[in-house]
C-alpha cells in the first residue's frame, strides 16, 4: 500500500480539491505570493490571511531522478520509476511523478496535470506537454 | 582573531562496523585519543561541544557526552546543522576561547548508523513519499540531474571525484574501504537512483572523531606539540527544502566560503590541498565552483583529468573522504586537514600550507567553511 499522506486541518482543502478533479494552491491576500505545500502564513510577507486557488494544469520540469532501487516496500513493484519536481505556471513547486519514458524527460520541458488515483489516492502527477 | 586559535590534538576510533558501541563511549574515546594527541589533561577542558547522533535522538545529549567525560563545562551543547555541526561547532568554539567564555574546548562526535538504525538517511519526505520520495540520496540526485544538464556535467566527470577519494583512501591505513576504482569501473558500479550510482555515495559508518580547540598562547602554556592554526571559518544556509530552492545549482557553500577566505586572508589560489565534504560526487563538484576554484558550470572541465588526485593541480580529500575512509559526516575531514598541516597524512601533499574543509548538512541546506594554515 502507498505511504498516506497525513491529512491535517491545514491540508485538507488540498487533499480534497484533488478528490474533486482540481489542483489546489495557496495564495496571499497581503502580497500575491503563491506557494504549495500548505503553511499558515505567507513565507514571503508572513501574512495569515490566504486562500486557496486552483491551478491551471500547465507546468514546467526544473529537475528529475529515476530509483533503481527501492527505498520503501510499497514501490519495489514500480522500479524503475520517476520523482520530479514541477513548477506550476502560477509558480508554486511541487513534488510529483511524470508519466512518460526517462528518455524523454528533460529540465524545462511543459508539463501538464493529470490527476489520477493510484491505490485510493488522488494524486498530481503530469504527462509532457509537447514532444521533445 | 586569525591565526589566533589553534587546533591542538585530533583523535578518532576505528571506522566501519562498530557493534555494541553507543555514541556517547565512542565519543569518548575520541576526546582521549584527542587530548592524548594534544598532551593535555582532561582537567584542562571547560568546554564540550557534540555533534548529536542520526542514530538516536536523546535530549541534553551534550550533558550526557560531558558527565561520561567527567567534564564540567563552562560552555558548550548538541548543535544540529548535520555534517556542518563540525566546523561550525569548531567555530563556535574558536569564537567563545577568543572572548573569555572558556578555555580548552573539546568538539567531538559520534554516530553508529551502520550497526545501528540509518532510518535518517532513507526517510520519507512527508507527504511526498506518496509519489516515491524518499531517502538523502534523491535530493542530491535532483541537484545533479539539473547541474548536469544546466551545464553539460557528466556522469564521468562525476567519477573523477570519486576516483580520486578512492585512490587516497587505498593508501590510507585507517580508512574503511581501501579498494581503489578505474573511471571504467565506476561506470559499472549499481545504479541506485539516476544519475547516481553505488560508487556516487558515501559510506555509511560507525566511529566518532574529536578535537581540542584552545588559544595559541594556552597552546605554548601547555606545551601542545603540534598546534594548527584556524585561520579562518565561515558559515552559510538556505531554509528549503530542494523541491522549494530557487536554484538548485548553487549553494550557500558560496557565502560560506566568502566569510572564511576574507577573515583568512587567502584565495582559491593560495590553496594547496583541500578536504570538501563528498557525501555525494556531485557536492565537491558544486563546492569547487562555490568556492571559486573555478567557475560556475566548470566544475566538470575542472576534475577532468586527475586534478583531485595526489599529484594534481588541487589534491582533495586525501584522506580518502566520505567515500572511501568514513561516511562519518565532516569531522575526518578536519582531521585530515590537521594531518595536511602537520605533514603527517599518508597521502601528504608536498610543501601543502594552506588548507580548505568544507562541511555540510542536508540536502546542502548547511554549509560551513574552515581554514587552516602552519605555524
Ligand atoms: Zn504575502
Amino acid at each position: 500500500m502507498l505511504p498516506r499522506p497525513e491529512v491535517t486541518p491545514l491540508t485538507e482543502p488540498y487533499w480534497s480539491g484533488l478528490a474533486a478533479g482540481e489542483l489546489r494552491f495557496q495564495r496571499c491576500h497581503a502580497c500575491g505570493n503563491a506557494w504549495l505545500p500548505a503553511r499558515d502564513q505567507c513565507p514571503r510577507c508572513l501574512s495569515g490571511s490566504r486562500t486557496w486557488e486552483v491551478a491551471s494544469g500547465g507546468g514546467r520540469i526544473i529537475s528529475w531522478v529515476v530509483y533503481r532501487q527501492a527505498v520503501h516496500e510499497a514501490f519495489a513493484e514500480r522500479v524503475p520509476y520517476n520523482v520530479a519536481i514541477v513548477e506550476l505556471d502560477e509558480g508554486p513547486r511541487l513534488i510529483t511523478n511524470v508519466d512518460a519514458p526517462e528518455e524523454d524527460l528533460a529540465i524545462e520541458l511543459p508539463v501538464r496535470l493529470r490527476i489520477d488515483e493510484d491505490d485510493g489516492v488522488f494524486l498530481p502527477r503530469f504527462t509532457l506537454a509537447g514532444r521533445r | 582573531m586569525r591565526g589566533d586559535v589553534v587546533i591542538a590534538g585530533i583523535g578518532h576510533t576505528a571506522f566501519g562496523k562498530l557493534p555494541g558501541r553507543s555514541p556517547t563511549s565512542m565519543n569518548v574515546e575520541a576526546v582521549r585519543n584527542a587530548l592524548a594527541d594534544a598532551r593535555v589533561e582532561k582537567e584542562a577542558v571547560d568546554a564540550v561541544f557534540v555533534k548529536y547522533p542520526t542514530s538516536g535522538h536523546v535530549p541534553m545529549y551534550g550533558q550526557v557526552v560531558a558527565e561520561a567525560l567527567g567534564v564540567q563545562p563552562r560552555i558548550g551543547g548538541v548543535w544540529d546543522q548535520g555534517g556542518a555541526t563540525n566546523i561550525s561547532m569548531l567555530s563556535f568554539a574558536a569564537m567563545a576561547i577568543a572572548h573569555g567564555q572558556c578555555d580548552v574546548a573539546v568538539v567531538t562526535t559520534a554516530d553508529n548508523p551502520r550497526t545501528g538504525t540509518r532510518q535518517a538517511y532513507e526517510r520519507a519526505w512527508g507527504d511526498d513519499a506518496v509519489f516515491g520520495w524518499f531517502g538523502t540520496p534523491a535530493g542530491y540526485a535532483m541537484i545533479a540531474r539539473r547541474h548536469m544538464e544546466e551545464f553539460g556535467t557528466t556522469h564521468e566527470h562525476l567519477g573523477e571525484i570519486a576516483v580520486a577519494a578512492r585512490r587516497h583512501g587505498a593508501a590510507n591505513p585507517d580508512a574503511q574501504l581501501r579498494s581503489a576504482i578505474t573511471l571504467e569501473d565506476f561506470a559499472r558500479s549499481r545504479p541506485v537512483v539516476d544519475p547516481f550510482c553505488r560508487d556516487d555515495c558515501c559510506l555509511i559508518s560507525d566511529g566518532a572523531a574529536a578535537i581540542v580547540v584552545m588559544s595559541k598562547e594556552r597552546a605554548r602554556q601547555l606545551g601542545v606539540p603540534a598546534p594548527v592554526p584556524v585561520l579562518g571559518f565561515g558559515q552559510g544556509q538556505t531554509s528549503w527544502e530542494v523541491a522549494q530552492r530557487p536554484t538548485l545549482t548553487e549553494t550557500a557553500a558560496a557565502v560560506s566560503a566568502r566569510t572564511a577566505f576574507a577573515m583568512a586572508g587567502v584565495r582559491p589560489e593560495d590553496v594547496d590541498v583541500a578536504q570538501l565534504y563528498d557525501c555525494f560526487t556531485i557536492t565537491v563538484l558544486m563546492t569547487l565552483e562555490d568556492y571559486g576554484f573555478c567557475t560556475k558550470g566548470q566544475g566538470g572541465p575542472f576534475v577532468a583529468g586527475g586534478t583531485l588526485q595526489l599529484g594534481g593541480g588541487l589534491p582533495v580529500n586525501t584522506s580518502g573522504g566520505l567515500l572511501s575512509e568514513t561516511g562519518m559526516p565532516g569531522m575526518q575531514l578536519v582531521l585530515e586537514g590537521v594531518r595536511q598541516m602537520r605533514g603527517t597524512s599518508a597521502n601528504q601533499v608536498a610543501g601543502a600550507r594552506t588548507c580548505v574543509v568544507s562541511n555540510q548538512g542536508g540536502i546542502m541546506h548547511t554549509h560551513s567553511t574552515l581554514v587552516l594554515g602552519q605555524e
